[in-house]
């Protein structure tokens, strides 16, 4: 199955682009998405513990399941204002 | 009249009609108004060089929500209001405003205790980001508090 990741500010920079496509076992949840990504930016691991997940727009925990065509969004601390 | 104004929520990448927003809350139910602006400004807390400009980034199909729950909430807490939330994204120089808040109430007292816990709420809790650019060129994330926090 295929989901599209979002990532954002400092988390978007690290990535080095803030949409990727990735393709994961059925099954998968939010934590293996992370470590997906993590596994090709190692910097990432310093940010896991304050960062939010949200799926299609709501904030899920990261043992929440993906699904095809889901939108997955990392959010690190918000700063607006 | 309506102590229930018009709700005017979003994020928006052109500068902020502030005046526009104001009349579009206001009704003649409403005896009092009080504005927030958050604007750009040149101290840092976290970095001694001048500041330039604020750049913002948001994810809406959680900030919007988000941004319309804070509103709700504000009603029932201090009853019946008008209220405009409007964020800025991209760069914001120095000295204009990143956010704006409106609060028109019957009465000035929950005018100005909404708009306090609007602004309060929306750095708490709002998906926005800001990077701080500095006059020298590079920049720095500057974070409030973690989301649903």
């Amino acid at each position: 199955m295929r989901v599209r990741v979002l990532a954002f500010a400092r988390l978007r920079e690290l990535l080095g682009s803030g949409t990727r496509d990735l393709e994961l076992a059925e099954g998968a949840n939010v934590e293996q998405v992370w470590a997906l990504l993590a596994g090709g930016a190692p910097a990432l691991a310093a940010f896991r513990a304050s960062t939010r997940f949200a799926r299609n727009g709501a904030l899920v925990d990261a043992a929440a399941r993906v699904h095809d065509g889901d939108e997955i969004a990392l959010m690190p601390p918000v700063g607006g204002g | 009249m309506r102590a229930e104004g018009e709700r005017m929520i979003g994020l928006s990448a052109e500068p902020l009609e502030v005046d526009a927003l104001a009349r579009a809350v206001r009704t003649d139910a409403h005896g009092a108004v009080v504005t927030f602006l958050g604007t750009t400004r040149e101290t840092s807390p976290d970095d001694p060089r001048p500041v330039a400009a604020l750049e913002y980034e948001a994810y809406p199909l959680v900030a919007i929500p988000a941004m319309e729950a804070i509103a709700r909430e504000a009603e029932e807490r201090f009853g019946p209001l008008g209220i405009a939330m409007v964020h800025r994204t991209g760069a914001v120089a120095l000295g204009e405003p990143s956010v704006c808040i409106v609060v028109a109430a019957p009465h000035r007292g929950p005018a100005f205790d909404a708009c306090r816990f609007a602004i309060d709420a929306l750095k708490s809790r709002v998906a926005i980001w800001k990077k701080e650019r500095y006059r020298d060129g590079n920049g720095a994330w500057v974070e409030n508090t973690e989301i649903g926090h």
